[in-house]
């Protein structure tokens, strides 16, 4: 297999021109998205130039008091700290179980979790919310932590199951035989083992709940909304919207955050090895 | 918890032993957490949204007629939310084969070695990061009348008129494909890094050319990956909502299924009816990916001599 990956064909094929051009047309679109976002945030009028009229830094004082942005952020972390830490709880556990065991109604148990990361969020967010309310607990911290757990759970065990089986479970046989009990299994064992994997699994749920928009805009209110939310609610506003450059700082401000996760997150983890279980050979 | 020497009655231990052995011990009280939290909060939720379907209100039944069945009949008889249907498949069909048939030949390209690999992986990866609202927010500014895309084209002369490529059906379409490629991309190349190079170097010592490697060997192999992969863009194409507000024509081309039981939910506080258009959009995004899936079932399922 080295092989291949040394060798070089002489001349390029047309196939590889398309796939080029069309990536270049992708970067252009994503990179002028970005750039636009940037410029138009720290630009004082923008109409029909090619460039604002001026820049300042006005934009991100005047967005941060307007929406109460300090508050925002906070509700944003907390919510996203605390869906880290308990769908790790509860689902590193069951991940275990799935991984190694086999018992009757394993498969049900298997299509349970499967739904929920199936389904589009809004036809399981729509019942959730409207029992959220009937419970009085609509517009608070704790609904939004509760809905952002739905998708969470499955996508932690589901990250989680392939790392687990790469845990040779003689390893576990052997504490078994020198008297370790589950839970010393457990923190000795399996948890040094499985450090990479749960904070590969825990940042990307933290990626996720921040990014999550549908569930957490259903149950969300003054006070409880993440920062997607409120950017979202400050574009459709009444009257047309906010000034489109208070939108434009509070969206860099969110991406700046999720490419901080993301970069932390390739740290630890190369995604591709999440789905098929494959170990590459060599890093290149 | 597992300590066998705990309770020594014969009768518990041999019931235990025989539990044990089809699989059923006290380990399995470790997924009873995760249980908890999907039957509390899915399976609960979901069954009282089906109740709630045939508890129309008092208007619905009076508009639509059909006693309990009111939100049913409003729901295939009023056009104005029938249509969402064919409007969300007309948007999320074209979509999720477009990420999934556009990143096969990137990914297959971005197999071999070459110098700035990594830049450009990171790049087509980076757009998860962005989120929905503010990849409409960027496509508002970058793609508009005045943006900097329609500047560049009227500047050099390849159109007369700025293109209108916001605010309506390819608005939409553009941020499904920012959202959704990265993510049918990674998939497909660890689909892609699974298939052994070996079988294809064997092909090429047999004098196959590069397009009957592809569809003789890797097309087949890669064929299960890609209908998973079609699934998963599928599900995130069909479930949008932000986008279709923002940078779509809400209440055109982009009426979508989410924008409407949002609608009856948020703004006319018809939660009945919210259940309804949500369940139903379960129901036809289910028949898609059951349909897809059972295809998939017909396709090669062995190893693909993977390097793992």
């Amino acid at each position: 297999m080295a092989v291949s990956t040394l060798e070089r064909p002489l001349a390029a094929r047309p196939s590889t021109w398309f796939v080029w051009a069309g990536m270049a047309a992708f970067g252009v679109f994503l990179l002028g998205i970005l750039i636009a976002v940037v410029v138009d945030s720290f630009g004082r009028q923008w109409f029909d130039t090619w460039l604002p009229d001026g820049f300042t830094t006005e934009r991100y004082v005047e967005a941060w008091d307007q929406f109460a942005l300090g508050e925002v952020v906070g509700a944003t972390v907390g919510v996203a700290v605390l869906v880290v830490a308990i769908s790790v709880l509860v689902g590193v556990p069951a991940a275990y179980v799935l991984a190694r065991r086999d018992f009757p109604g394993k498969r049900a148990i298997m299509l349970l979790f499967l739904l929920p990361v199936l389904m589009p969020p809004i036809t399981y967010g729509i019942p959730l919310a409207t029992v959220m309310y009937s419970f009085g607990l609509g517009r608070t911290l704790t609904a939004v932590v509760l809905v952002n757990l739905v998708p969470s759970v499955p996508f932690v065990i589901l990250t989680m199951t392939p790392f687990i089986e790469q845990i040779n479970p003689a390893i576990e046989s052997a504490a078994r035989m020198c008297g370790a009990r589950t839970r010393q299994v457990f923190t000795r064992v399996l948890a040094p083992l499985l450090v990479p994997g749960i904070l590969a699994a825990g940042i990307l749920v933290l990626v996720r709940t921040v990014g999550l928009f549908e569930l957490t805009f259903l149950v969300s209110g003054p006070g409880s909304d993440t920062l997607v939310v409120a950017i979202y609610r400050g574009m459709t506003s009444a009257g047309g919207g906010e000034a489109r450059q208070l939108i434009s700082a509070m969206s860099v401000i969110y991406t700046a955050t999720m490419l901080v996760m993301l970069v932390v997150a390739l740290r630890f983890v190369n995604p591709t090895q999440l789905v098929a279980q494959v170990k590459e050979t060599r890093d290149d | 918890m597992t300590g066998v020497g705990q309770r020594p009655q014969r009768a518990t231990a041999s019931l235990r032993h025989r539990l044990a052995e089809r699989g059923v011990d006290p380990a399995l009280l470790l997924l009873v957490p995760a249980l908890v939290v999907a039957l509390a909060l899915f399976v609960y939720p979901f069954s009282y949204g089906i109740g709630l379907t045939i508890q129309p209100t008092a208007a619905m039944q009076e508009q639509w007629g059909g006693g309990i069945l009111a939100n049913y009949v409003a729901f295939f008889q009023d056009p104005f939310v029938f249509d969402s249907v064919g409007l969300t498949m007309r948007l999320a069909l074209p979509a999720a084969l477009f990420n999934v048939l556009a990143s096969v030949p990137v990914a297959m390209v971005l197999r071999h070695r070459f110098r700035g690999k990594r830049l450009l992986t990171s790049l087509l990866v980076l757009p998860i990061t962005l989120g929905t609202v503010l990849t409409a927010q960027g496509l508002l500014i970058f793609a508009g009348r005045q943006g900097w895309l329609n500047r560049t084209l009227l500047a050099t002369g390849l159109i007369d008129e700025p293109l209108q490529l916001v605010n309506n059906y390819l608005g939409v379409f553009f941020s499904l494909v920012i959202t959704g490629f990265p993510f049918a991309f990674l998939l497909i190349s660890s689909y892609l890094s699974g298939i052994d190079p070996s079988l294809e170097q064997a092909a090429k010592t047999l004098g196959a050319g590069w397009w009957q490697r592809f569809r003789r060997i890797i097309l087949p192999l890669l064929a299960p990956g890609l209908a998973t992969t079609f699934v998963l863009t599928f599900v995130l194409a069909f479930s949008v909502f932000p986008s279709a507000r923002l940078v779509g024509d809400a209440m055109g081309e982009t009426r979508v299924m989410s924008l409407m039981a949002f609608r009856a939910f948020g703004e006319q506080n018809d939660y009945a009816m919210a259940s309804t258009i949500a369940l139903m959009m379960g129901a036809v995004e289910l028949i898609v990916v059951v349909a897809v899936l059972g295809l998939r079932s017909l396709l090669y399922r062995g190893t693909t001599g993977g390097k793992g």
